[in-house]
C-alpha cells in the first residue's frame, strides 16, 4: 500500500481515538468477548458474513465495500482497517496491533475521568481463549476484570471450565454482578443466577439485565454445566424488563450474549428495552443500529474496541443515545503501565512455554468468516497428516487471532486459535450419509432465517472435502457435491470416511489436544504456507 | 461440531399410530379449530431426550400432547379435575428429530382446539 | 417394585383461601421405553409411570396419562386451587402396578 506508517501515525492520537467528554447524565462502558486476548493482537474482520431472510445485506452482514459504504469509512483509512478484511496486511503493517488490556484500562480510565461513576459492562467469552486463561482456569482474566472495575458481565465459554468453577468465581473471586436471565436449573425450572442489577447513576434507576448465550447446551458441551437450561427464553426476558420497570427503572441496559440477529428479533419483541450491548457474533459496528426504540450497540471482540454509550436519562425513560466505538489501536493508545504490570504478572508462570517457536507461516494466518481461513486450513491439514484421516473437521469458532505472513508462530500464536476444555483430536469413522447430516445441520444452526434458530458460529470448516452450499435452501438442500479431495471422487452415502476433528461435545472423545496435534504439523513443516481455499463453493443467492 | 454419533434415532414401531389417528380418537372424528390453545416449548431442544412443554387452554376439560415425529406419537393426556388452579401443566418429553409438537384441547362446550409448534433437535454446533 | 423411586414435590405450606399456587413434581423413575435393546440386541420390556393424580382433600387437581414418550424422572407442573385447609396427594402409577405416594398439609390461615 502506499500508506506509511509516519503518516498514519500522525492521523492518530490518543485524544482523538477516546473523543471528548460525553452527553448526557449516565455512561456505560462496554467491552465483549475479548477471549482472554490481554495482548495487542492482529485480527482480521471476515470477508464473507451472510444474512438470511430478513436481514440480508443488513449490518452486521456487510463486508468489504458494503461496509465502507454503509458507514462513510475511507478505503485505506484507520477504521477501514480495524472494521474491514480488505487489504489486511498492508494495512496492519501501517496500523499496527490491536487491544492489549493495559491500553484498553487506559481508555476506561479516561472515560472515567470524565465520568467517574461510568458503569463497566463486559458482555462475557472473557474467561477462555488464551494458555494463561486455560491453564489458570481464568483466574487470570477475573483478576485483570476486577482491577478495571467491571462492574456486570454474562457468559457463554466461562461455562465450559466447568460449573464448580464458574460458581466458585461467582461466590469468592469476581467483584462484579454474574447476571442471567435466562439461566435456569434444569431440574425445578427455577431460576439459577441473578437475572439483572438496579444501580443508581445521574439521579435516576438503571437496570441492568444479563442474558446468557443461548444455545450454551447445544453449541458446548453440556456435561461441563449439568443441570443448568439456558434458551432465549423471550418470555422471561420480557418478565424481568416488567419487573425492572414496575421497581423504578428509568432505563433498562440488556447485556447480551445472544448474538446480533437474536437480539435484533427479541428488540423487536420485548418492548421496554432502552439499550442492547450485544455480544458472541464478534460484529463491530461503528453506529448503534436502532430497532424501534431500542439501540443495539455491537463492539467487537479480542479487545479491538470499547464501545462508550452515553445515555440522558429522565424520570420518565431514555431521551437521548449517544455511541462511540473506540478502536484501540496499540501504537496510538499509551498503555497503562499499572495495568501492564499486573498483566505481565498473570502471564509471568507460563512466559517461557508462550514464546517458543514453533515454526514459521509465509501466509496470512486468519479464522473468521463463513466458511473458512487460513488458521483453520492448517489446523485441518495437521488433523489429516498427524491423524491421518480422509477428512478433517475444525470447528467454526469465531475466536483466534490473525498472525501475518512471513512472522513466527509461537506456542502462544497456537493456544490463541485452540485454547479451550475439551481440546481432544478425535478420529472416528463416518459415512458419507453421516457426514452429510453433520454439515446440514451445522449449516441450518447458522442459515435458518428464523434468528431464534440461529447459534452464530461459523460454518464447520472442512479439510478434505470440498462442497457446494447453497444458504438460501431450507436443511436437506443447502449442501450439495461433496468430493474427496484426494481424488477427486464424490462422496458416497454408503461408503466409510476416516474422520479427524477437535472440540466435540461429546463426554470422553479421546485424543491428543489439539494444540499439540498443530505444534506437530509446523515443526514438521517448518513455514506454512496456506493457498487460498477454493474447495467451498458458495451459492448466496 | 460436536456430537458425533448422537443418539437421536429410536427404533421405528411397527404398529405406531399416526397423529391423524391420535388426535382422531381424542376427538371422536371431529377436526379440531383454533383457539384459545397455548403450546410453549423451546426453539431448538437442549436434549431432545428431556425437552421441557407446556400448554395451557382457559376452561379446557383435558388436553392431549403427541409428538408428530416420533415413531409413536403419543406423549401424555392431562385430565383437569374441578381443583386445577388453571388449565395448564408442564412436562418434558422424548423428541426422536426435529418435528412438530401438537397440543389438542377438549373443551368444556364439547369442542376441540388445535396448537402446535416445531421444535428442532440438533446434533451440536460451533459457536462465536 | 422398580428400585430407587424417589417422589419429590415443591408444595406451599401454606395458602390463603381460594389461592392458586403452583406445584411441581418429579419422580425419579428410568421410564423404560420398550423400545430400545440391550447389548445382545433384545428390546428391553418397557416399564413406566403410566398414570400420575394430583388431589387435594380428595378432590382431582389433574390426572395425567403417561406414554412412553415421557422422559426419565417424569416432571409436571401444574396450579391448584386451594379452598381451605387440608392435604394434598399425588400418587404415581407404575407398569409393575405399583404406586408411590406422597402427601403435604397447606394451612390456610
Ligand atoms: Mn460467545
Ligand atoms: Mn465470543
Amino acid at each position: 500500500g502506499n500508506w506509511s506508517r509516519l503518516a498514519a501515525q500522525q492521523t492518530l492520537s490518543q485524544d482523538d481515538l477516546i473523543g471528548p467528554d460525553g452527553s448526557g447524565n449516565v455512561t456505560l462502558i462496554h467491552i465483549t468477548d475479548i477471549h482472554a486476548q490481554t495482548q495487542p493482537i492482529w485480527f482480521r474482520e471476515p470477508e464473507i458474513n451472510l444474512g438470511v431472510g430478513d436481514v440480508a445485506g443488513l449490518p452486521p452482514h456487510l463486508t468489504g465495500d458494503a461496509f465502507r459504504k454503509a458507514f462513510g469509512i475511507e478505503k485505506g483509512s484507520a477504521m477501514d482497517y480495524a472494521l474491514t478484511y480488505d487489504d489486511f496486511v498492508a494495512l496492519a503493517k501501517t496500523y499496527g496491533k490491536m487491544g492489549g488490556l493495559d491500553r484498553i484500562s487506559t481508555v476506561v480510565k479516561a472515560i472515567r475521568a470524565d465520568r467517574p461513576d461510568a458503569l463497566l459492562l463486559d458482555g462475557g467469552d472473557t474467561w477462555q481463549g488464551s494458555l494463561p486463561a486455560l491453564r489458570s482456569n481464568g483466574a487470570d482474566m477475573v483478576k485483570l476484570f476486577n482491577a478495571l472495575k467491571t462492574d456486570a458481565m454474562t457468559a457463554h465459554w466461562e461455562f465450559t471450565l466447568g460449573l464448580d468453577r464458574v460458581n466458585e468465581i461467582i461466590e469468592g473471586e469476581f467483584a462484579g454482578a454474574f447476571l442471567g436471565a435466562n439461566i435456569f436449573d434444569a431440574t425445578w425450572d427455577e431460576p439459577a443466577y441473578e437475572p439483572m442489577t438496579m444501580v443508581e447513576r445521574g439521579g435516576q434507576q438503571i437496570a441492568i439485565i444479563g442474558q446468557a448465550f443461548p444455545y450454551l447446551p447445544i453449541a458446548n458441551p453440556s456435561w461441563l454445566f449439568p443441570d443448568l437450561s439456558f434458551g432465549v427464553r423471550q418470555e422471561r426476558m420480557a418478565a424481568v424488563v416488567q419487573e425492572a420497570r414496575d421497581a423504578g427503572a428509568a432505563a433498562v441496559v440488556v447485556l447480551s450474549h445472544n448474538g446480533f440477529d437474536v437480539d435484533r428479533q427479541m428488540a423487536a419483541n420485548v418492548p421496554g428495552i432502552d439499550v442492547i450491548l450485544t455480544g458472541h457474533t464478534h460484529d463491530a459496528i461503528p453506529e448503534p443500529v436502532m430497532v424501534g426504540q431500542t439501540a443495539l450497540i455491537a463492539s467487537g471482540s479480542h479487545g479491538k474496541f470499547v464501545s462508550r454509550v452515553d445515555l440522558d436519562v429522565q424520570s420518565d425513560g431514555v431521551k437521548a443515545i449517544n455511541h462511540r466505538l473506540i478502536p484501540i489501536f496499540s501504537d496510538v493508545i499509551t498503555p497503562d503501565a499499572e495495568m501492564t504490570a499486573m498483566v505481565d504478572e498473570t502471564r509471568a508462570p507460563y512466559a517461557d512455554e508462550m514464546a517458543e517457536v514453533v515454526g514459521r507461516t509465509s501466509s496470512l494466518l486468519y479464522r473468521r468468516g463463513n466458511f473458512n481461513g487460513t488458521w483453520d486450513d492448517l489446523i485441518c491439514n495437521a488433523l489429516i497428516s498427524q491423524r491421518e484421516a480422509d477428512i478433517a473437521l475444525s470447528p467454526g469458532f469465531r475466536w483466534g487471532a490473525s498472525l501475518l505472513p512471513d512472522q513466527d508462530i509461537t506456542r502462544e500464536d497456537i493456544f490463541n486459535v485452540t485454547a479451550m476444555s475439551y481440546p481432544n483430536a478425535y478420529r472416528t469413522e463416518m459415512s458419507g450419509e453421516q457426514l452429510h447430516l453433520i454439515m446440514e445441520d451445522v449449516a441450518d444452526n447458522l442459515f435458518n432465517p428464523d434468528p431464534y434458530y440461529q447459534q452464530g458460529g461459523d460454518m464447520v470448516r472442512v479439510g478434505g472435502m470440498g462442497y457446494r452450499i447453497d444458504v438460501s435452501q431450507p436443511q436437506g438442500s443447502r449442501i450439495t457435491d461433496m468430493t474427496l479431495l484426494r481424488d477427486g471422487t464424490p462422496i458416497e452415502p454408503d461408503k466409510t470416511y476416516n474422520v479427524a476433528g477437535w472440540a466435540s461435545v461429546n463426554e470422553g472423545t479421546e485424543g491428543p489436544p489439539i494444540w499439540e496435534v498443530v505444534e506437530a504439523h509446523i515443526r514438521e513443516q517448518g513455514d506454512v504456507s496456506i493457498d487460498p481455499n477454493a474447495s467451498v463453493d458458495v451459492a448466496a443467492g | 461440531i460436536g456430537a458425533m454419533g448422537a443418539a437421536l434415532f429410536v427404533p421405528q414401531l411397527a404398529m405406531a399410530a399416526t397423529t391423524e389417528e391420535a388426535i382422531s380418537a381424542f376427538t371422536g372424528g371431529a377436526t379440531p379449530g383454533e383457539g384459545d390453545l397455548t403450546l410453549t416449548a423451546p426453539e431448538i431442544a437442549e436434549n431432545g431426550n428431556t425437552v421441557p412443554i407446556e400448554v395451557s387452554a382457559p376452561g379446557a376439560e383435558s388436553i392431549i400432547i403427541l409428538a408428530a415425529g416420533n415413531p409413536n406419537p403419543d406423549v401424555a393426556t392431562f385430565n383437569f379435575g374441578p381443583l386445577a388452579g388453571e388449565q395448564s401443566a408442564s412436562t418434558r418429553i422424548r423428541l426422536a428429530k426435529t418435528q412438530d409438537v401438537v397440543a389438542v384441547a377438549k373443551m368444556s362446550d364439547g369442542s376441540f382446539i388445535q396448537a402446535k409448534q416445531e421444535v428442532k433437535v440438533t446434533i451440536g454446533g460451533c459457536g462465536g | 417394585m422398580a428400585e430407587n423411586v424417589t417422589p419429590r414435590v415443591r408444595v406451599p405450606s401454606e395458602a390463603t383461601a381460594g389461592e392458586v399456587v403452583t406445584i411441581k413434581t418429579l419422580i425419579s423413575h428410568t421410564m423404560e421405553s420398550g423400545q430400545r435393546k440391550d447389548d445382545q440386541g433384545n428390546v428391553i420390556p418397557r416399564s413406566i409411570i403410566n398414570r400420575f393424580v394430583a388431589a387435594f382433600n380428595g378432590e382431582t387437581i389433574i390426572d395425567v396419562t403417561l406414554e412412553p414418550a415421557i422422559s426419565t424422572n417424569p416432571y409436571f407442573e401444574f396450579d391448584a386451587k386451594i379452598p381451605e385447609s387440608g392435604t394434598m396427594t399425588f400418587t404415581w402409577y407404575d407398569d409393575d402396578g405399583s404406586t408411590y405416594e406422597d402427601a403435604h398439609d397447606i394451612t390456610v390461615g
